[in-house]
Order: structure tokens, then C-alpha cells, then sequence
């Protein structure tokens, strides 16, 4: 017997997948499938898109229609995969670094025009397939290969970043608020419009041993601990928010989606 | 996650398990626990009250609630 889900949304063939033990990005993608299972989505019309890294193998064990695509990129394709069919729902799995320091661009842009794709950013704060290096969002004075003496960059908050940008629909949350996870997948899909959902991700591997951020466990703790959603946060003292990360739905708004108003121009010209 | 989990059970795939830990430490009623492999093994069924937790947090997909064999 499977795990009913790897029954119905993945190739099973391709199991067990390639990630780390205790890696998070696996209690992500299983997320996605629960939230294309809740709404009830013909698997056919959905497009899962990834770039590279360690979160862009995903697609590789999704059974829908996926794309694997270079560095940076899965944005401008999944731009292309839904102007062209904009009755898919297009799905765009991409890491930290690929969709804020390689892709950054195009992060901003899809965000900006409101097309209607659904990114969800695997965040482990490091790149994790090329050995540990740190990357946009690995927090300041942490270690990575590429900073053996801490980190002197400021991080990137790519949730704030998104909504700058002009996205319509963001939030971010963790692996191990799973259940909330769920939550938010599900409306970020259902959203018309830009949307992002940051999954806060572990890596044991590499971000866990350079950091000295002990086990699996414990860096599930720390998740657990740290972060605070932030509408209950509003109302906590100062001092209780010390240390702590804002997590939870930050924006959802309605406005016009890219590829009906590219339609509405076709059709007034057809007048 | 059906409704009536009467008939379920965990079942759980050892090849596919890591030994991450995860479903053993935030398991609610601590039931869960590693075997001799370093894999997750069922302690003490009587007292699972087939929440689930378990399978939301598996990175592997190797816990599960399933029918009874």
C-alpha cells in the first residue's frame, strides 16, 4: 500500500525522491498535491513549472503536466505557458535563490503585471545543490561555503519584496505549520492574479551543519518557536516579539489579471 | 483526510523512510518511535488517535493513514 496521495499525484516510479533526510521540501510538495486535491483540479489543466536547485527536482515526481527550466527562469516560462493557455493553472515551484537572486527579475515583473501564476518559493536560506552557498536570503552573520566568516549581507524578505512589487495575493509560512500551509496553497491557487506563498523550508544539510543549528528536530523547533503570525503579533508587547518572525497571509486584494487584459485587446480589435 | 477514521490505521513504507525523526518528535500522543534500522516504527497503536500529524509532516511520504489490511 502507498500514501494515498503518491497513489494520485506523483510517479510513484521516481519514489523515494532524492531530497536529504529531513529536508523540507518534501512536507511542501505533498502540501501542494493536498491543495490540488482539495479544490478538485483536473490534473491535465494544471502546469507545474521549476527552474533549478534542490526544490526544482519537484516537478520531476509530480504527475501533472510539469516543466523543469533553467536557472532563474521558471517565471518567464510559466509567463509563457499561461498567455498561452490561461485556462491552466500554472504552478511555479521555485527555490530562494532562484527566484530572488537568479530570477529576481522576473519575480518583480510577474508580480507587477498581476499574471495570474501561483509561485511557491521553497525558502532553506542557502543554495543547497551546489554545496551551501549563501544566498539571498540567508540571514546576516550566518555561514555558508561562500561566507566561512558569517554573512554581511542584509536578507532579503521575499514575501515584503512580492507585495513592493505589486503582487495581489502573498504569505508566507513554514513546514511546520503544515496545516496552515494547506491553507494558504489553497488560496493562493484559487486567486486570480499574482500570488506567492514562501515556505519557509529546513536544510539539515547544509544551512543546519554550517550554522550549527543542531538536528531535524530541533530546526523544526526552532520554526515552531520562532515564528508568530502577524496579526497576532500586533498585539503582543514589544519584548515578546523579540527574535521572532512574522509569518501568516499578508496581502489579498482583487485586481485585473494580466492575461484578461491581453485578451480584452485581441477581442477589441477583432471589433 | 477522510471523516470516518474508524477503519484507518498507519501504516508505514520503511524503504522510502530517512529516519528524520520528525513524525516521532511532534507526534501528540508520542507514539511513534525508531527500530533498529533507524526508521520509524509504531509503539503503541492502541494509543493513536490517527490525527494525522504524522503524514502532514513527513517529508518522504513514508507514514500514511490507510485502510486495515
Amino acid at each position: 500500500m502507498n500514501h494515498p496521495l503518491v497513489e494520485n499525484y506523483f510517479r510513484i516510479d521516481k519514489f523515494p525522491h532524492i531530497w536529504c533526510p529531513g529536508c523540507g521540501h518534501g512536507i511542501i510538495m505533498a502540501s501542494i498535491a493536498r491543495a490540488i486535491e482539495k479544490l478538485g483540479l483536473d490534473k491535465d489543466k494544471v502546469c507545474v513549472v521549476s527552474g533549478i536547485g534542490c526544490s526544482s527536482r519537484a516537478p520531476g515526481y509530480m504527475d501533472f503536466n510539469t516543466l523543469h527550466t533553467t536557472h532563474g527562469r521558471a517565471l518567464a516560462f510559466a509567463t509563457g505557458v499561461k498567455l498561452a493557455n490561461p485556462e491552466l493553472e500554472v504552478i511555479v515551484i521555485s527555490g530562494d535563490g532562484d527566484l530572488s537572486a537568479i530570477g529576481g527579475n522576473h519575480l518583480i515583473h510577474a508580480a507587477r503585471r498581476n499574471i495570474g501564476l501561483t509561485t511557491i518559493c521553497f525558502n532553506n536560506n542557502i543554495y543547497g545543490m551546489t554545496g551551501g552557498q549563501y544566498s539571498p536570503t540567508t540571514p546576516t552573520h550566518d555561514k555558508g561555503t561562500t561566507a566561512p566568516y558569517g554573512n554581511i549581507d542584509k536578507p532579503f524578505d521575499i514575501t515584503q519584496l512580492a507585495i513592493g512589487a505589486g503582487a495581489t495575493y502573498a504569505a508566507k509560512t513554514t513546514v511546520y505549520h503544515v496545516n496552515q500551509m494547506d491553507k494558504f496553497i489553497e488560496s493562493a491557487i484559487k486567486h486570480k492574479g499574482f500570488s506567492l506563498v514562501e515556505a519557509i523550508s529546513i536544510c539539515p544539510t547544509y544551512y543546519g551543519r554550517k550554522n550549527k543549528k543542531g538536528s531535524v528536530v530541533d530546526m523544526m523547533t526552532f520554526l515552531k518557536d520562532s515564528f508568530v503570525d502577524h496579526k497576532v503579533a500586533e498585539k503582543l508587547p514589544a519584548e515578546k516579539k523579540e527574535g521572532k518572525f512574522l509569518m501568516g497571509e499578508f496581502i489579498n486584494k482583487i485586481e485585473p489579471e494580466y492575461t484578461e487584459l491581453y485578451d480584452g485587446i485581441i477581442e477589441s480589435l477583432k471589433k | 483526510m477522510a471523516d470516518n477514521r474508524e477503519n484507518l490505521t498507519i501504516h508505514i513504507k520503511e524503504d522510502w523512510c530517512k529516519g528524520c525523526g520528525i513524525c516521532i518528535a511532534f507526534c501528540p500522543k508520542q507514539v511513534l518511535g525508531f527500530n533498529e534500522n533507524g526508521k520509524v516504527t509504531m509503539l503503541d497503536r492502541e494509543n493513536c488517535i490517527k490525527c494525522g500529524m504524522c503524514q502532514l509532516r513527513c517529508p518522504d511520504f513514508a507514514i500514511f493513514l490507510g485502510g486495515k489490511e
